[in-house]
């Protein structure tokens, strides 16, 4: 069995006062595509966050290649960022650059790489997101699904060895989001890197998963293969599974107690 | 009774008052920590890698560019007015006095010490100060901050040190036109209304204005950019989230570095002074 690439052990993550993660338990081995799944306000943009260093943990630790997160030094921290990349949900690119210079962006910063190279580098990368051409584009002339692409092209620009998404497909028509599909499918088998997707998205999910884990109200509900999980007769992963919504048929007591507390 | 009415009820109103000037005070110092942390960090960062292969500048003449070229037009224009007035005012006093040949050195002193450095302030805090916070701000709303962080870039060496750059090198040029500009417009009144040659006017002016006047104001202008970059950038860095704190941070960054601004102006004039008093 390969070695994790990332692990968590008891990750906890507050806002405030506010815990959002309650102690979460996994690892993500190489080449591996994880997919982290669950409903809004679950806490798996939090955790996908809390992976890349963005928030704290308040508790329990994130281990990417072999470097505690919250305990290492800056510059441990900026050596291990330089070997991941992350697609934003928006894309994030940067409004000031073109979508070339968003892209050319992490290589001029960290690599000795000559103009003409990362120029090459750079249409390259579009090329493999099917955006050869745009490099002259403002991210503001991009359509939703051609930022997420292009957003893509940008966290390949240092070839990582760890691809992280943020809702890759959510937003997006039935084809954008099946051409995005295919496009981390694609770079699974070019590059096989290790990928962690965040998404709600169940048939995203069940095509691109090697192993899926069920977020609920901060914690982890299910975990395994795909199968396993379709397969799993737990009530809240089927409901999940089978969106069903939440019963409204609360007891009517307790349901008018939280319109009146405190007053 | 809630919680906060019985705390409410057990507190003394003298109490709470002075609760409420604690919490100010804690408030406005953390603040302040924050500006000199940010500007501390910006100034380590351009020590640490200076203008890092030449990209760091780069981003540092487009700043300039920006905050302090494209400031030019709409400072000649207040400043030159500026200038008028002080001469028309300053010569409504004189001329009982008999005294009008005093308009030149009135503008030029009123201009290189105060109001030149104060109104240039004035307009790049709301050309580049707002855009700063607003900037920033949107940045963070669509993650493009997160973004930089996991591209291993530090956003305050990224975005503030070219700023705080541009500003350092670009508010002292611009305090100098203003000065210029502004003694102009003094000149406008004095030639055409003031009984001044267009000559005379200009010796009146030298004859008045000892170099301290304007180096004065150039260092003056110099804390003034640090203050303006700094206010700006914090705004925009805590910014919450939505298009609404956008505007919110946009405000507070005009608003603090007026305040700010005026309030260093206050501390220059009176240290100059006490240095040198009756001068």
């Amino acid at each position: 069995m390969t070695k994790p690439v990332i692990s968590t052990h008891g990750l906890r993550v507050s806002y405030g006062d506010r815990e959002v993660l309650h102690g979460i338990d996994f690892e993500v081995r190489h080449g591996e595509t994880v997919v982290i799944l669950g409903g809004s306000g679950s806490g798996k943009s939090t955790l996908l966050r809390a992976l890349v260093g963005l928030e704290q943990p308040s508790g329990g630790e994130v281990v990417v290649n072999n470097t505690d997160l919250a305990r290492c030094t800056a510059k441990q921290l900026d050596a291990i960022r330089k070997k991941i990349g992350l697609s934003f949900q928006g894309g994030a690119l940067l409004g000031s650059m073109t979508v070339g210079e968003n892209i050319a962006l992490p290589l001029l910063e960290h690599s000795d790489l000559a103009p003409s190279t990362i120029e090459v580098m750079v249409r390259i990368k579009l090329e493999q997101v099917g955006l050869s051409g745009f490099e002259h584009f403002s991210p503001s002339q991009l359509s939703g699904g051609m930022k997420k692409r292009a957003a893509i092209a940008r966290a390949l620009a240092m070839d990582p060895e760890i691809l992280f998404f943020d809702e890759p497909s959510a937003g997006l028509d039935p084809i954008m989001a099946a051409g995005i599909d295919e496009l981390i499918l694609n770079l699974k088998k070019a590059y096989s890197m290790s990928i962690v997707v965040v998404t709600h998205e169940l048939a995203s999910a069940f095509l691109i998963a090697d192993r899926m884990i069920l977020i609920d109200h901060g914690s982890i509900m299910a975990m395994g293969s795909p199968n396993e999980i379709r397969q799993s007769s737990q009530a809240r992963v089927r409901q999940f599974l089978d969106r069903v919504a939440d019963s409204t048929a609360d007891d009517d007591v307790d349901h008018l107690r939280m319109f009146t507390e405190g007053i | 009774m809630s919680p906060t009415e019985s705390i409410r009820a057990r507190t003394s109103p003298v109490v709470a008052a002075l609760a409420g000037v604690g919490a100010g005070t804690e408030q406005v110092l953390a603040y302040l920590g924050g500006l000199a942390e940010l500007v501390g960090r910006s100034m380590a960062s351009l020590v640490v890698s200076p203008l890092k292969r030449g990209r760091s500048l780069q981003r540092a003449v487009h700043q300039a560019t920006l905050a302090g070229v494209r400031a030019i037009p709409i400072i000649t224009l207040i400043t030159f007015f500026v200038g008028v007035i002080i001469a028309l005012q300053g010569a409504y006093g004189l001329r009982r006095l008999g005294a009008m040949q005093l308009v030149a050195g009135l503008v030029a002193i009123s201009i290189t010490r105060e109001l030149g450095p104060l109104v240039a302030a004035i307009v790049v805090i709301g050309r580049s100060g707002s855009s700063f916070a607003a900037e920033i701000g949107a940045m963070r709303v669509t993650e493009e901050l997160d973004a930089l962080k996991t591209m291993a870039l530090d956003p305050v060496a990224f975005l503030v040190t070219p700023k705080l750059a541009a500003m350092i090198v670009m508010m002292p040029c611009l305090v100098m036109w203003s000065d210029l500009m502004g003694v102009m417009g003094g000149a406008l009144f004095g030639v055409t209304g003031g009984g001044f040659t267009p000559g005379g006017y200009f010796i009146a002016t030298c004859e008045a204005l000892a170099v301290r006047d304007v180096t004065t104001g150039l260092v003056k202008s110099m804390v003034f950019g640090i203050v303006v970059t700094a206010v700006g950038c914090y705004e925009g860095f805590s910014t919450g989230a939505g298009a609404e704190s956008v505007g919110r941070s946009t405000t507070s960054a005009v608003v603090v570095s007026i305040l700010l601004v005026v309030l260093i102006d206050l501390a220059f004039t009176f240290l100059f002074y006490s240095a040198r008093p009756g001068l």
